[in-house]
């Protein structure tokens, strides 16, 4: 079945779009169409949900949620053969646009260089298949892109056909051209226009078989890298929006505190100052510079009321914790058992580039300017506040300078719309350090306790109750999990932190009867998933938990763990860091090896590192060897950025990165005191072995996390003799807090 | 306000304004000058990293009046025009960034630790205090030394 419309090249009445418009394939699994720039989507090929029974994971249920939608991709061929496609995704870092921008060149037989990935505006209609997060960006677009690739491919040989005189199937393409069996050829440049017409009949072409690709699954730099070296790549404060002046904003002493009264009379006579609004977070200051408006919010008097967690500290929240998680099933009388407590503190995502945004709103229309990883729902929601009807909202998603969840919210994006709507003025808005820290978005605190019995060797029941203060996925996530909540298999009435956790978190071990459980504490603080949500936690307590079962045993942890996984692929990365990694070797006084494992998303990888913890309160991971197979790499290269952020994640937060909670507030305000890595904390050898294609791509964004959590505590507790309990392991505070 | 004569990656610039006002906002805000980025303000980050006179600096941290009638450099006055300087040249063949979000200040600092010492040690190399909150240190460090070799 196909419904076909190609566009028409556009007129000289818009002289500026002739030079893009030819093309454009809006395509699909199942149905092929095209539509006219500037009109709506023709493509509606009414397509259900499918009903998928077995439904696995977090990443098969956003896929499953995307598909209604998963046709109606843009790409754009040229008339001067460059390919522009537009990606309904967040890039944060984690390298989409370069292994997106892969898949559609080796589909089209393009140089790399000659395809560039857009980041999508907000697309209401895609509904919910504009959400990045769950490691899921490639394991939801990888059939899609190729077969809209696959269709541009279809009709540009169509096209050709009539052009060369020949039939399709004696054509082929190759370098951005259609050539044939006699040596002549056709360039994609020279049939952009013929390939766009109406009335050419074009066959449906299959994506590439897999054994054929040459580019997907080499390693490729990352295609904006010389922008980013050269300073010339745009973050959202780069951008140059006529009229937005820098904006800050003064925010509470307290989490979710809000303004009783402000006297702004010293502030609004400062240098610089353009204006002044109260907004409900905080009181907004529009300066020249940023450094006037900074100024000028210091010198704001503003009456706070309370918020919602005053006087609370970490001691009251972990209190809370201990008394929420759920008692174990099995008692530990007459068995032989290994019981663990673990607790983690609040983790900061503190991306390199704070919350920030830019607004334009008038009186009947936005426009809005943000790195956001859920932009419809950022859509709905501003527009709702700000009264506007939602197609008078333009949402841009910018490129982010790192997410690791935070840019779900989209807290910045709608704090800048209602100072603009306020001030009647264009603002860009950035959020300082110090309250990105302390009033942005963390990964909540958690509490565990395991237990597993043991008998003949084996492990026969093992528990896992963990108490976490609420996570928030009200940004979209929520939403999604509601809508497919009755095809999920998990069945009853889950909330969405049951069905994230359910669907994310799994013991790859053969440990006999298992449960594991989530208990929530509703504290109204601002939290979010933090990249791998409950795994690094949740599977890091338990690759500790399973080296204290391994040496109540008597086993060696890498055979231990060998013996109890079930399948080739787990055991396979497993063997890999343990040869490469020379598991075993001796080490001086005071260092030690550690190893740890996890799966996710269909992928799975093992970790091995070397620690020096001569001095236990200051250690330092000085090697790393880390083995994956995410099913099939895309870009390798990209992937091993991926699992070298999260080794450096994990050593962050296993050994010194964490929040303190003082009074209703985080103490950390800034890189100095919320301590992720630097170069002199990381090892000086990491390598990274990515297993070869084997099946589908998995997920791979967060798997990195859990395996070196576990390695990291591991090696810790093997060099030091001291079991850690709690994390980050050494959490002084060894600064003095910034005012409030 | 005093007059300020600037000269930022070889262009003058004159400028009225406060003697205080960091250099970050002086480069971003009234120059247009993108490359430093904020992601501190207190001199912690350094990603804003970029020359005075050849030398480090975190533009965060001088007031204008300080840079007054000096050379300023930034990541953008690195590259002699389309040809880039050895450790851009590196950090692309190590294919080191992630968001990038940090890499201008990263790079900025390695050229001036080049400047210091044509031959890095690990040890030289963990003296920067950059953060990269996505992690790519590793990849930093293989650049500098490929980027030494060059050199
Ligand atoms: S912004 Fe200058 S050091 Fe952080
Ligand atoms: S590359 Fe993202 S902070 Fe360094």
């Amino acid at each position: 079945m196909e419904d076909l419309n190609a566009a028409t090249p556009s007129t000289a009445r818009d002289p500026g779009r002739r030079r893009f418009l030819t093309l454009l394939v809006a395509a699909p699994t199942l149905t092929l169409a095209t539509r006219l720039i500037g009109s709506e989507p023709v493509a509606e090929a009414a397509m259900r949900a499918p009903a998928l029974a077995d439904v696995a994971d977090l990443g098969d249920v956003l896929i499953l949620a995307g598909k209604p939608t998963s046709h109606l991709l843009v790409l754009e061929l040229r008339e001067d053969g460059t390919v522009r496609f537009q990606l309904p995704r967040a890039e944060v870092g984690q390298g989409i646009t370069t292994a997106i921008a892969m898949l559609v060149a080796e589909e089209l037989d393009v140089p790399l260089g000659k395809v560039e990935v857009h980041l999508d505006d907000a697309r209401s209609e895609l509904m919910m298949n504009q959400l990045t997060g769950g490691s899921n960006t490639i394991r939801s677009m990888y059939e899609p892109v190729r077969a809209t690739a696959a269709a541009a491919r279809g009709r540009l040989l169509a096209a050709a056909a009539i052009a060369l005189g020949l039939p399709v199937d004696r054509l082929s393409t190759r370098d951005g051209a259609v050539v044939a069996p006699d040596g002549r050829s056709a360039t994609y440049a020279s049939l952009a226009r013929p390939a766009a017409d109406r009335a050419l009949r074009a066959a449906t072409v299959a994506p590439k078989k897999e054994s054929t690709h040459t580019l997907v699954g080499t390693p490729t730099s990352r295609v904006d890298a010389r922008a980013m070296v050269t300073g010339t790549l745009k973050y959202t404060l780069d951008l140059e929006v006529p009229g937005a002046m820098p904006t800050v904003l003064r925010r509470p002493p307290t989490i979710n505190g809000s303004v009783r009264s402000v006297d702004d009379s010293a502030a609004r006579r400062m240098p610089g100052v353009l204006g002044i609004a109260v907004i409900p977070t905080g009181v907004a200051v529009v300066a020249e510079t940023f450094g006037q408006a900074l100024d000028a919010r210091d010198a704001l008097k503003v009456v706070w009321n309370d918020g919602t967690i005053d006087g609370l500290s970490d001691a009251d929240i972990q209190k809370k914790l201990r008394a929420a998680a759920l008692p174990f099933a099995v008692p530990p009388v007459l068995t032989q058992h290994v019981d663990a407590e673990f607790d983690f503190a609040f983790a900061s995502h503190a991306p390199m580039e704070t919350n920030s945004a830019v607004a334009d709103v008038r009186e009947d229309r936005a426009e809005i300017w943000a790195g956001l990883k859920s932009p419809v729902v950022a859509k709905q929601t501003i527009a709702g506040q700000l009264g506007l009807p939602e197609s008078k909202v333009t949402v841009h998603v910018t490129q982010g300078g790192g997410s690791f969840g935070r840019r779900l919210f989209f807290d910045a994006a709608l704090e800048a719309a209602q100072v603009s709507q306020k001030l009647g003025r264009p603002v860009k808005l950035m959020w300082t350090r110090v309250d990105d820290m302390r009033h942005g978005r963390a990964r909540p605190a958690t509490h565990h306790k395991l237990r597993a019995t043991l008998g003949l060797g084996k492990v026969l029941t093992y528990e896992h109750r963990v108490a976490a203060v609420e996570t928030d996925f009200r940004h979209g996530l929520g939403e999604i999990l509601t809508a497919m909540g009755s095809q999920l298999p998990v069945g009853g009435n889950l909330s969405f932190a049951q069905t994230v956790f359910h669907t994310t978190v799994k013991v790859p071990y053969d440990f006999g009867v298992v449960t594991e459980l989530l208990s929530e504490i509703p504290l109204q603080m601002h939290t979010g998933s933090w990249r791998s949500v409950y795994s690094a936690n949740t599977r890091g307590a338990e690759e500790i938990l399973v080296d204290e079962i391994a040496e109540k045993l008597g086993k060696d942890p890498v055979a231990f763990r060998r013996s109890l996984l079930s399948s080739a692929r787990q055991r396979a990365v497993l063997d890999k860091v343990a040869s490469a990694g020379r598991w075993g070797r001796a080490m001086p006084r005071g260092f030690a090896q550690g190893v740890g494992f996890h799966e996710e998303y269909k992928s799975c990888t093992a970790c091995l590192v070397e620690i020096d913890a001569r001095d236990p309160r200051s250690p330092r991971v000085v090697k790393a060897v880390i083995a994956a197979d995410v099913g099939r790499p895309i870009n390798p290269r990209g992937l091993e950025s991926q699992l070298l952020g999260g080794l450096t994640d994990a050593l962050s937060t296993t050994l010194r990165a964490g929040l303190h909670i003082r009074d209703g507030l985080p103490l950390e305000g800034s890189y100095s005191q919320f301590h992720y890595a630097r170069q002199k904390d990381t090892p000086r050898d990491v390598e990274i072995f990515v297993m070869p294609a084997n099946g589908e791509p998995g997920g791979a964004g967060e798997l990195g996390v859990p395996a070196a959590v576990g390695a990291v505590a591991n090696a810790y507790a093997r060099a030091t003799g001291i079991r850690p309990r709690s994390f980050p392991i050494n959490f002084p505070v060894d600064f003095t807090p910034f005012p409030r | 306000m005093p007059n300020y004569t600037l000269t930022v990656n070889g262009e003058t610039h004159r400028l009225n304004l406060p003697a205080d006002m960091p250099l970050l906002w002086v480069l971003r805000d009234k120059l247009g000058i993108k490359g430093p980025k904020y992601g501190c303000g207190i001199g912690v980050c350094h990603a804003c990293t970029s020359h005075l006179d050849g030398k480090e600096i975190q533009p965060c941290q001088v007031p204008v009046a300080d840079a007054a009638d000096r050379e300023v450099t930034t990541i953008e006055g690195l590259a002699d025009g389309d040809t880039l300087h050895p450790v851009q040249e590196a950090w692309l063949e190590e294919d080191v960034a992630q968001c990038g979000y940090c890499q201008p200040g990263q790079i900025m600092a390695a050229v001036a630790l080049l400047k210091r010492t044509s031959n890095p040690t690990d040890a030289d190399i963990d003296k920067i205090e950059n953060v990269c909150r996505c992690g790519s240190y590793f990849r930093i460090r293989e650049a500098i030394k490929r980027a030494a070799a060059k050199m």
